[in-house]
């Protein structure tokens, strides 16, 4: 079977690839969905809403389809059995996307998203790991970020430093690396993300998200896809005054991509 | 091992040698029957039933799959729904869940369930599985789960069990649903020393479908074949049904942790995933969920649903624990399983579905036309039975009742407590107390953003859920029951809680549509906790009638008693409303600056049974009067309101009064307001104290812009609704300013309201 029979039948038509006619609609975003995983329709969701096409990819295909980019969606892929991400990394997609994303700045442009950065650090695509939160709870909330890096594939539509306001949830968020390791990506610049005002899981330099050293790959705890569409985010953002729900600061993550690859 | 030398080694009670060993003990006793149980048993066969055929019998036929006793008291819920109310209903009570049309072709199915029992035991997995079961009824239906919500209820906040109570099962309910990707919008936790040795573990969800996707649980078309798939079965949960949840618990029996099942809460996603594709596909015919009562629930339902016949081999049943005997495979509760029905051209799709999702599963017979299910054991009949006579007819008791003698003390002891001097101080005792306090602690642990359709949820009067991106189309739930209320008076305490939740979606902009319940008593062999049940059935139903909302469905929780004493009679109400357009739902706080601050109804001196009451340890007299004609007026203006874009903010006034609901909504989004009492007080011929804690109801609390005035005054005044303009939203100043009491600054209402739970749990 192809990956195009995984229909997600109810709530929404994942199946219409674009809201918009515009360059942007022409750049194709896959996102994969393994056993497990839960936000690979908001993923596709925020892909349209940020003018691209979605298409939905299978763990289990050989075929990349042709995709300009790829997100790894959050989860629990495999119940997030003998640690999150480990069994994922092995699915045959995986594989296809390790290979198209090392290859230096003009390689497949991936973004994990909480599982998905968890299955990156897994795939070796990305350093250090995430680790159960430092308070032993799973925790919603939604957080306040610095970008700290705007040269990424996924962050151009943002400047060095801008704050925004991003949905955090999940169990094991405790980014941790060794110290030479964390002083790397600091001095690569490869921390894209940092946790403002409170740490919400401990992690190491309250790390939130990196990227390889071409900036292709980015991983990210917080959820960018749950701050896309006014009416159904979080009650705040870091630009201003918003209304019930309003906020979509991470609508850029996805706006950025696009961008990049339409040049 | 051979399924020949199992049957060797089990020794297996086979249908031959009943009939050659009429005189054989079994252990019915021990499985929960009563002995009037299982001769009428042996009267049905006419023979003695084997062993396979007795634990189907005693979990089919115990309290929790059979309503046995409380049977005669929900045919209410059936005989008082009139025609008007059936309109929306497309599935009613019967099915795994009801059905709810809410236009453009969609439907909703919504239901909330009990899993108490269990989780007093085995707090996470009791928890973790509650979700789950629930989850299964609602893909049962046909639907895409949406959304969950978990009315919770503890024993004393500072009781050292409470703890171990609150961090297992707020832990399972996080664990199993943040891993199914369904959105937690919302719930209950309130803690009263009389939960503490039975706490309420409630779960409910919501699910959605077109109207043409819905599936019952039925077993027709001669011929076709009969399909085991998800989870292994293991020996979990083997006689949770008859064993925990109909029986209350006693220190000197053994400990019953083996009865409670344990989730795996990837399986059920995978799952759900997997039915949905199986549904698309359109190859099930019916499909029924594996709960309480496991196999033996599953194929005597589905048999007795639909043709009347089922041939069953047992040994084809995939097992996680190769030695359990046929009787602990028809009653083991393993978790995250499925039975449906194929007909025989649909198998090979079936199958490449299974395979896709690596789901594992076993044909395990075929429907046929004999009127009996007949369960083999290697090609041994071990069950030959009439499948009605399991999962219909199981018995019916009319248990005595009486009112107890108690209640007029109860009721003659009004509170009457001297008046707080202080009333800022109160209102921060108030707004830190254990059931007003900020829930955030629990919430937080809860992913509510999930399928990024969530358009409220808690702290908000009820969760909101948008169906239709295209059109906005969308549901609102919300849960609600006061214990104490129905202490007070069971009759009027089903009534209050419908009421509350009724009002709770109706404030959120929501068209109140239909009523799912769970209902949870002590033992029903007790006539007073009987006479209690009988009241709330009869409340309930007398108000479902009366709002002209219907009640889908739901389920009984009895025996929640530990040594001898009864939980408050708490019947959980669901209620569900619809959305022609999510963007236009109400929040619960105000944010705009000089926005008018009006409150609806009016206010009695009714603390009896309150919230303030109970924090000066006093649970007496009357609970509040209950007017349903003005609860529907009241909606009606909420929901115009909304519709028109009259209000930007509400919030209903329950327990804690209008104390509660101004700090609640000042919270919201940390925006104060400036609040006059006087005129309030003059109108109602109250006191300031009375104004701010009596628990009358039928009242809310709205935030109107100024340019909405006239329209707003004009409208309640055309619906002869009493409304009073009692302040102002303040954006300058962060306090909630009552003029002439005192002066909150916001920062510290948010210390004293948000610091309670991480004290005691954090």
């Amino acid at each position: 079977m192809t990956s195009t029979s995984i229909e997600t039948p109810l709530i929404g038509d994942l199946q219409a690839v674009t809201d918009d006619d515009g360059p942007l609609a022409t750049v194709r975003v896959g996102v994969v969905t393994f056993p497990g995983s839960l936000d690979d329709r908001d993923a596709m969701r925020a892909v349209r809403l940020a003018g691209g096409s979605a298409v939905q990819l299978w763990h289990g295909d050989h075929d990349l389809q042709e995709v300009d980019a790829v997100i790894i969606p959050g989860g629990f892929s495999y119940g997030d059995y003998l640690r999150a991400g480990a069994i994922s990394r092995f699915a045959p997609l995986m594989e296809q996307i390790t290979h198209a994303a090392s290859g230096g700045a003009n390689a497949l442009p991936v973004l994990g998203i909480c599982n998905g950065f968890q299955i990156l650090t897994e795939a070796h695509l990305l350093p250090g790991s995430m680790i159960k939160n430092e308070h032993l709870h799973f925790l919603c909330r939604d957080q306040r970020l610095r970008v700290e890096n705007a040269d990424t594939h996924w962050t151009g539509e943002y400047w060095a430093g801008e704050e925004v306001v991003i949905p955090l949830k999940n169990q094991d968020g405790q980014f941790v690396a060794d110290n030479r390791t964390l002083d790397e990506l600091e001095g690569e610049g490869r921390v894209v993300f940092r946790y403002v005002d409170e740490n919400p899981n401990g992690s190491r330099r309250n790390i939130a998200g990196i990227s390889n050293a071409a900036g292709n790959v980015v991983g990210l705890m917080p959820h960018p896809e749950h701050a896309v569409e006014a009416g159904f985010g979080p009650d705040s953002s870091a630009r201003g005054d918003v209304g019930l729900r309003g906020g979509t600061d991470g609508l850029g993550i996805f706006t950025s991509v696009l961008r990049k690859l339409v040049g | 091992m051979t399924a020949e030398a199992m049957s060797r080694k089990f020794n297996i009670d086979t249908v031959a040698q009943a009939e050659a060993t009429p005189g054989q003990d079994l252990p019915w006793a021990a499985l929960g029957l009563t002995e009037s149980e299982y001769r009428r048993i042996g009267e049905i066969l006419g023979r003695r039933p084997t062993g396979a055929e007795l634990a189907m019998y005693s979990v089919m036929w115990s309290e929790h799959c059979s309503y046995k006793s409380s049977k005669v008291h929900l045919r209410q819920f059936g005989d008082k729904v009139t025609d008007g109310m059936k309109e929306h209903l497309l599935v009613g009570i019967g099915e795994n869940a009801g059905v709810v049309d809410i236009g453009d072709g969609w439907a909703v199915t919504f239901k909330v369930e009990s899993h108490n029992h269990p989780s007093f035991v085995e707090p996470y997995q009791g928890a973790a599985t509650g979700v789950g079961g629930i989850v299964r009824d609602i893909i049962s239906m046909g639907a895409r789960p949406v959304a969950v919500m978990d009315p919770l209820r503890f024993g004393a906040i500072d009781h050292p069990d409470t703890a171990r109570l609150v961090h297992g099962i707020v832990a399972g309910i996080g664990g199993y649903g943040n891993s199914l990707g369904l959105p937690n919008i919302g719930g209950e936790v309130v803690f009263d020393a009389v939960y503490q040795g039975n706490p309420l573990v409630n779960a409910l969800a919501v699910g959605v479908l077109r109207h043409e996707d819905i599936r019952l649980a039925n077993a027709s078309g001669t011929g076709n074949r009969v399909v085991l798939f998800g989870a292994r079965t293991g020996g979990d949960g083997i006689g949770g049904a008859s064993v925990l949840a109909s029986e209350s618990f006693d220190s000197s029996k053994p400990s019953k942790r083996p009865a409670v099942q344990v989730g795996d809460p990837f399986a059920e996603k995978v799952l759900i995933e997997c039915c949905l594709e199986l549904f698309k596909a359109s190859v099930v015919e019916g499909i029924q969920d594996l709960g309480a009562a496991g196999i033996s629930c599953a194929t005597s339902e589905l048999a007795s649903n639909g043709d009347g016949g089922m041939h069953v081999e047992l040994t084809n049943v995939l097992l996680r624990d190769p030695s359990l005997t046929p009787g602990e495979i028809l009653m083991s509760e393993s978790q995250e399983r499925m039975m449906a029905v194929v007909t025989p051209e649909n198998v090979s799709a079936f199958e490449a579905i299974m395979d896709r999702w690596a789901v594992e599963y076993s044909w395990l017979g075929e429907v046929t036309d004999t009127g009996r299910l007949i369960i083999e054991w290697d090609g041994e009949t071990i069950v030959d039975v009439d499948p009605r006579t399991v999962a219909h007819d199981g018995p019916v008791y009319e248990r005595p009742y009486h009112r107890p003698a108690w209640l007029d003390d109860v009721q003659a002891d009004a509170f009457d407590a001297e008046q707080p001097t202080d009333l800022r101080a109160a209102v921060l005792e108030l707004m830190a107390s254990p059931n007003l306090c900020s829930k955030d602690w629990v919430t937080d642990q809860f992913d509510r953003y999930v399928q990024g359709n969530t358009a409220l949820a808690m702290p908000d009067d009820a969760g909101v859920v948008r169906v239709d991106e295209e059109t906005g189309l969308g549901v609102a739930i919300s849960t609600d029951a006061n214990g104490r209320y129905s202490y007070l008076d069971p009759y009027e305490g089903a009534r209050l809680a419908l009421a509350e939740a009724y009002r709770n979606v109706a404030t959120s902009g929501a068209e109140p549509l239909a009523v799912s319940d769970c209902l949870n008593f002590g033992s029903p062999e007790d006539p007073e906790v009987m006479w209690q049940f009988a009241e709330s059935v009869r409340g309930l139903a007398d108000a479902c009638q009366e709002l002209g909302v219907p009640v889908t469905g739901g389920n009984v929780s009895l025996y929640n008693q530990t040594g001898g004493v009864a939980v408050h009679p708490t019947p959980v109400v669901g209620v569900l409303g619809v959305f022609d357009d999510v963007a236009r739902r109400t929040p619960s706080g105000w944010r705009e600056d000089g926005q008018a601050i009006y409150l609806l109804g009016t206010t009695k001196d009714e603390l009896d049974g309150s919230e303030w009451a109970n924090l000066r340890g006093h649970l007496g007299g009357r609970p509040p009067a209950v007017d349903l004609a003005a609860e529907k007026t009241l909606a009606a203006i909420l929901v115009n309101c909304s519709r028109d874009g009259m209000i930007d903010a509400a919030h209903d006034l329950s327990e804690g009064g209008l104390a509660a609901v101004l700090s609640e909504m000042a919270l919201r989004f940390g925006v104060g307001a400036r609040i006059g009492l006087d005129e309030l007080c003059e109108r109602d011929r109250i006191d300031a104290f009375t104004a701010l804690f009596s628990e009358s109801q039928g009242r809310a609390v709205v935030a109107v812009p100024r340019s909405e005035e006239v329209r707003y005054n004009d409208m309640c005044t055309a619906r002869n609704y009493p409304t009073l303009r009692i302040g102002v939203v303040d954006t300058e100043n962060e306090a909630l300013d009552l003029q002439g009491y005192f002066n909150l600054p916001l920062d510290q209402l948010r210390e004293a309201h948000r610091g309670t739970l991480p004290r005691h749990f954090g």
